[in-house]
């Protein structure tokens, strides 16, 4: 529950201001009213009794005092006790609807604002997981974040209490306004008149409080950007007894921040008293202006007919005149509220408005057996063995590729932007069942070629084929599925560590689960854990070692069991014990795959088919490990230690 | 607890006193303009109009004068509350620099910047409902209780009646509401957990092809938050017809009870205008009941914070400073005299047993071993940053512990395992090691840690920024300027914790030669991986388990065939062999 800090977006000026997008209103309006018409419409009903009811308390006093006790207090009470039930009923019973559909109402409501938050989360979610990987890379993770958390509670705000009360906000204004008119219209322009003043002056508090909020978000931001530094730097600060520069920066921003919460909290703060007392003399000028027209006996003129005004009218027009200046000045409380709504609403829906990852391939991984004739033919069973349906739009015809983990790049070039190419001219080949290293400093692009091979993002020129199918025509998530990948950065999932091997493949038994952890070298450590494989998981495995995170990330790419392995090793220094039992998991799932290597330590490739060496985007030297260290060149420099590799 | 928060108060106190003071201004005012206009309503039938007009009058000048009490209350309860949230994270900010080590771990990192964020802000929120609506809505209460009395006392006893239905009814919401909400809250942050997860494994998920797999979770779990949230949310919705059920019965009642009364005394006993300022006030009684239930939901989700905020204020740093402590280190001589520490008090076990370590004054010791056999702790006793739990660590041949805690810190150097760098330009990050360096011995040291080169690639020299947590910068780099921020303050003892492990062998023995040749008098403790970056130094500790295993040079390590042996062989296994 983070309401108070509601973000909004520092535009490139560190300016700050709730970014609107045109429409978002309107947007949110048919979000909620798609799925909840029938209940938007029960709502509605609901406010309008609810208006109605308060309404005819105020009619129902003026008939009281004017039809009841008037005339009472000259025929007793006996005379008019007929009149006093007749109309003590007609109020209770009105009272009463109003009870229920004031309850129907918040049950409804809860319904309708859960709802379309649940709508709304859903959708980003599932928008979120089509979305290129160009986009995680673009966005920051805490900007996504903050999407599901701080957006959606102020959507919350907008569609719970915002839209409801606008709309019992205009009904009110506008069945009052009529009732007005049907009394008396010299006192309805009285009225109008000074409400005009009233909006004008409220209008201005509200935008000035709105200014310095967003002063105070940004001293905010800006302060708590120091103190996650400080905090995270915390040691480093303390070793170097920086604690007093610290402290001394610290005060200079929590005084910025002091100021900027004082103004911003001070606008809100007098708007009550200024729409509470603008009201209470409008009152007072209504009172005597009612007054003036009864002194002067001046003809009253109403929808309702002409006459004189009584005191009744008064009465009744005077707790109007009351209500209208409330509901005025609910609304103008509600000002900031709605923008960020509306804030918020935007950017939900430019994550919902993004554009998917696209997908033109029509190649699919399908299982296979062999006819009596030896012939592939597709198997609707799982029979372990896969094969490449493609299907050819020239003749109609079917050919079956066997799955087999052949990898061919020629002359790929690649730049993330347009602007800046990455790769030049990349070609390599590697046959079923050989180990391809890439070595090379940070940024020398070998991350980039495992991100290709997978097609988390394409081309600009070459080809890359995947047994001989040029990889754009293989649908993305069969190409993915063939592909297995041990990243460097592991992230696992909550839940137990069996559930998290199991991801591979989501069929696969809990024995095939353990297999795979033996394979992996992982069984030992997990076996030892208090719940063994049943252990929860937290925090992206926060309660293990960055290696037995690593091993179980090897045994969920072993349980998948896919031909080509993409293995991006660790960078973080692990001692070299744990390295050895990691090297060994490697090792085992190695076997008899495809591999791409992207290697940190010169030690675990030495046994590679080819090693590519990398710089700046070109492949400068490739061959055996032998071959590279007679060539004497920047591979063999690497190996004496002179170059740094991560 | 509130002892300890009003503490923070300090300078904000008169505003703090000035907001309910205005605020019975207001309030008063707020609860006797309807009583006079109930007697201008009287006077408005009667033919004389200079009561009217003096009525009038009177009700404007109240008006005005509330409108004044309110907004200077309002001024005053900003500024009382925006000081008070500062004086508050002003406080926990000195307080957690004055933290020890082992402060630092007991808090995590993420939990202080939400005290200091999060926290606040909640404690700051109820501070001013409290200081506002708290004495808003009972003055509030009473006066318009006691003036509905004085109307009228036997129309007046209706609300007695109400106030206690109002209150069980609240009462009960608020029971079945709070236990709700705890345990909704943790599945909200499950919901987000797994939002989390996906965006930082957003690679995982697509190598797997776990997209629809992931979204079906998802939506089951966004619909069990949809479910519960609702069912809280129409409890909490109750709210809304109990009031209104007390409120129009309250108002039935004094309609059929006014209506009597006014009729059968003939208007003495009370007027048409004095039932209808009785509406008036059943409905403020109404307004600062439910105002009261809301401060006792701020306060009650606030309480949690102002808890966390409070232990962090109590803390007492588990390290002090001496008074007049020495403030001169003499020498870079480093004693253990049987060390022994353990964390988590007398429970956990022992993390270093019984350390007897002599080091001469600029020699360099090398410190080898595995994860979890404490090398870390070892040094991080020089300095100070933690305690011993046993025995006496003397730096310069006096107990650290009587040092001034600063003059000792800045005259050992720690590279730390995990370093961070600081949003700045690079210079301003060396600096960090010693403020008045000049931009020659910044030069100097950047050459000796190998870091100038890479320094005067980047775009702007050393005036390049870093960003922050130095993203910008490869580990590498990173590591090799964290050093030059530690050479810059010439210390008597230089502590490298596995500062070079992204750097390359050769550069790492560059910089372990220039270091040699800068600080000759300096005592050097150099903790790696790699056997090579210890190997020439004058002795070598081999750490296992929390005691020391072995010790020698190089060569009488080798000679011993044990751990050292072990570690040197598996690393130098692939260079005979190639």
């Amino acid at each position: 529950m983070s309401g108070p800090r509601n973000r909004m977006q520092l535009d490139r000026k560190g300016g700050l201001k709730p970014q609107i997008n045109k429409g978002t209103f309107k947007r949110i309006l048919g979000y909620v009213w798609r799925e909840y018409k029938k209940q938007m419409l029960l709502v509605t009903f609901c406010i309008i009794a609810g208006s109605l009811a308060s309404l005819v308390a105020t009619v129902s006093l003026r008939r009281l005092i004017d039809n009841v006790i008037v005339p009472g207090l000259n025929t007793g009470l006996q005379g008019v006790w007929h009149d006093l039930t007749g109309i003590l009923i007609t109020m209770a019973a009105f009272f009463a609807a109003a009870i229920i559909a004031n309850l129907i109402r918040g049950l409804t409501m809860a319904e309708v604002t859960q709802g379309t938050l649940m709508h709304l989360r859903n959708d980003m979610f599932s928008k979120m997981e089509t979305l290129p990987i160009k986009y995680f890379d673009v966005n920051q993770h805490g900007e996504i974040m903050s999407t599901y958390t701080n957006d959606t509670d102020s959507v919350r705000e907008l569609v719970g209490r915002c839209i409801p009360s606008l709309i019992e906000s205009a009904l009110s204004i506008i069945s009052v306004f009529a009732m007005m008119l049907v009394y008396s219209v010299w006192l309805t322009l009285a009225v109008v008149i000074g409400l005009f003043f009233i909006v004008r002056l409220s209008a201005s508090v509200a935008g000035k409080s709105g200014k310095y909020m967003a002063g105070q978000q940004r001293s905010l931001a800006a302060e708590e950007g120091f103190v996650e530094e400080m905090m995270e730097g915390q040691r480093v600060v303390k070793v170097f007894c920086h604690q007093d520069r610290a402290k001394e920066d610290f005060d200079r921003l929590n005084a910025q921040l002091c100021s900027d919460g004082t103004r911003a909290t001070r606008f809100g703060n007098i708007l009550g008293p200024i729409n509470n007392n603008m009201g209470n003399i409008l009152y007072v000028l209504i009172a005597l202006l009612g007054t003036l027209l009864v002194y002067f006996n001046v003809t009253n003129i109403g929808l309702g007919g002409m006459g004189t005004i009584s005191t009744g009218i008064i009465v009744s027009f005077l707790s109007m005149s009351k209500s209208m200046t409330q509901v005025i000045g609910n609304l103008s409380m509600q000002v900031n509220m709605f923008t960020m709504g509306l804030a918020g609403a935007s950017r939900i829906f430019t994550l919902i408005d993004q554009e998917n990852e696209q997908d033109r391939g029509y190649v699919t991984l399908v299982n296979v057996e062999h006819d009596s004739e030896g012939n592939i033919v597709e198997s609707p069973k799982q029979t372990g063995e896969w094969a490449f349906r493609h299907p050819h739009t020239a003749d109609g015809s079917v050919t079956y590729t066997p799955l087999r983990g052949d990898i061919y790049m020629e002359h790929v070039d690649f730049g993330y932007t347009e602007e800046k190419q990455v790769l030049f001219d990349m070609s390599l080949y590697a046959k079923p069942g050989q180990k391809i290293a890439f070595v090379g400093a940070t940024g020398a692009g070998k991350t980039t070629i495992t991100n290709l091979l997978n097609r988390f993002y394409d081309i600009a020129d070459g080809k890359i084929r995947y047994d001989g199918i040029n990889i754009t025509k293989i649908k993305k998530p069969d190409l993915r599925r063939s592909l297995g990948i041990v990243l460097q950065d592991v992230n696992l999932f909550t839940g137990t560590v069996l559930e998290n091997i199991r991801y591979g493949r989501l069929d696969a038994t809990d024995e095939q689960c353990i297999a795979a952890a033996k394979l992996a070298n992982a069984d030992s450590f997990i076996s030892r854990l208090p719940e063994g494989y049943n252990t929860v998981l937290r925090g992206n495995g926060s309660s293990l070692s960055q290696g037995q995170r690593q091993l179980i990330s090897i045994a969920r790419a072993a349980v998948a069991n896919p031909p080509v392995l993409i293995m991006d090793e660790a960078t973080s220094s692990i001692d070299t014990r744990t390295e050895a039992i990691v090297q060994k998991g490697m090792d085992n799932l190695m076997k008899g795959r495809t591999v791409f290597v992207i290697a940190h330590r010169l030690s675990t490739i030495r046994n590679s088919n080819a090693i590519m060496v990398l710089d700046h985007g070109r492949i400068i030297e490739r061959g055996t490990h032998e071959q590279l260290l007679e060539l004497k060149g920047t591979y063999w420099q690497l190996y004496t230690g002179a170059f740094e590799l991560s | 607890m509130i002892k300890t928060l009003a503490k923070s108060i300090r300078e904000y106190r008169k505003d703090a006193v000035l907001t309910p003071l205005f605020m019975v201004g207001e309030v008063s005012m707020e609860c006797i303009i309807p009583l006079v206009m109930a007697s201008l309503i009287d006077h408005m039938s009667s033919e004389n109009m200079t009561d009217l007009l003096r009525y009038g009058a009177i009700l404007l000048c109240m008006a005005l004068f509330s409108l004044f009490c309110g907004i200077m209350s309002g001024r005053f309860a900003a500024s009382a509350s925006a000081g008070f949230a500062a004086n508050l994270r002003h406080d926990i900010f000195y307080r957690v620099q004055d933290f020890s080590f082992s402060d630092v771990d007991r808090f995590s990192t993420s939990s202080l910047i939400t005290r200091m964020t999060t926290d606040v802000t909640n404690v700051q929120m109820s501070f001013m409902m409290i200081i506002r609506t708290a004495v808003r809505s009972p003055l509030m209460l009473i006066f318009s209780v006691i003036m509905s009395f004085r109307i009228n006392p036997g129309v007046a006893v209706v609300f007695l009646a109400v106030v206690p239905v109002l209150g069980l009814g609240l009462y009960l919401i608020a029971s079945h509401a709070f236990p709700i909400f705890k345990r909704i809250f943790k599945r909200y942050d499950a919901m987000n957990n797994s939002v989390q997860e996906n965006v930082n494994g957003i690679r995982v998920v697509k190598s797997f092809v776990r997209e629809g797999y992931e979204t079906e979770r998802f939506e089951k779990t966004s619909g069990e938050v949809k479910k519960d949230f609702r069912f809280v949310e129409r409890i909490l919705a109750l709210n809304g017809p109990l009031m209104m059920f007390c409120g129009y019965g309250a108002m039935l009642f004094i309609c059929y009870i006014g209506a009597r009364i006014i009729i059968s005394s003939g208007a003495t006993e009370m007027t048409p205008g004095q039932l209808s300022s009785f509406m008036t006030y059943a409905i403020q009684i109404l307004m600062s009941m439910m105002m009261l239930s809301m401060i006792v939901v701020t306060c009650a989700i606030s309480f949690e914070s102002a808890k966390r905020i409070v232990e962090v204020l109590n803390t007492q740093s588990t390290l002090k400073s001496p008074e007049n402590g020495i403030s001169d280190v003499k020498d870079g001589s480093i004693d253990f005299d049987n060390v022994s520490v353990r964390y988590n008090g007398q429970s956990g076990r022992d993390a270093l047993k019984d350390i007897d370590l002599h080091i001469e004054s600029g020699k360099t010791i090398g410190i080898i071993g595995s994860t979890g056999s404490s090398k870390t702790t070892l040094i991080q006793l020089i300095p100070r940053l933690y305690d011993t739990t046993a025995g006496t660590v003397r730096v310069g041949g006096k107990d650290v512990r009587e040092y001034d805690l600063d003059a000792l810190r800045k005259q050992i150097s720690v590279v730390l395992q995990k370093n961070v760098l600081f949003s700045g330009t690079v210079k301003d990050n060396i600096r960090w090691g010693r403020e008045d360096a000049t931009d020659q011995e910044i030069e100097q040291v950047c050459r000796i840690a190998c870091a100038h080169e890479f320094i005067t690639q980047m775009p702007e020299g050393y005036n390049s920024k870093i960003e922050r947590g130095g993203t910008n910068v490869s580990g590498g780099q990173k590591q090799r300027l964290c050093i030059a921020r530690a050479l810059i303050a010439k210390p008597r003892v230089l502590i490298l914790d596995d500062s070079t492990s992204a750097v390359d062998t050769k550069t790492d023995a560059m910089i372990r030669k220039g270091l040699k040749e800068y600080l000759p008098g300096t005592t050097k403790i150099i903790i790696a991986q790699r056997v090579a970056s210890v190997q020439d130094a004058d002795e070598i500790i081999v750490m296992d388990n929390g005691s020391i295993a072995e010790r020698g040079s190089h060569q009488s390590l080798i000679a011993l065939r044990g751990i050292y042996y072990e570690v040197w062989e598996s690393q130098t296994h692939m260079k005979e062999e190639a």
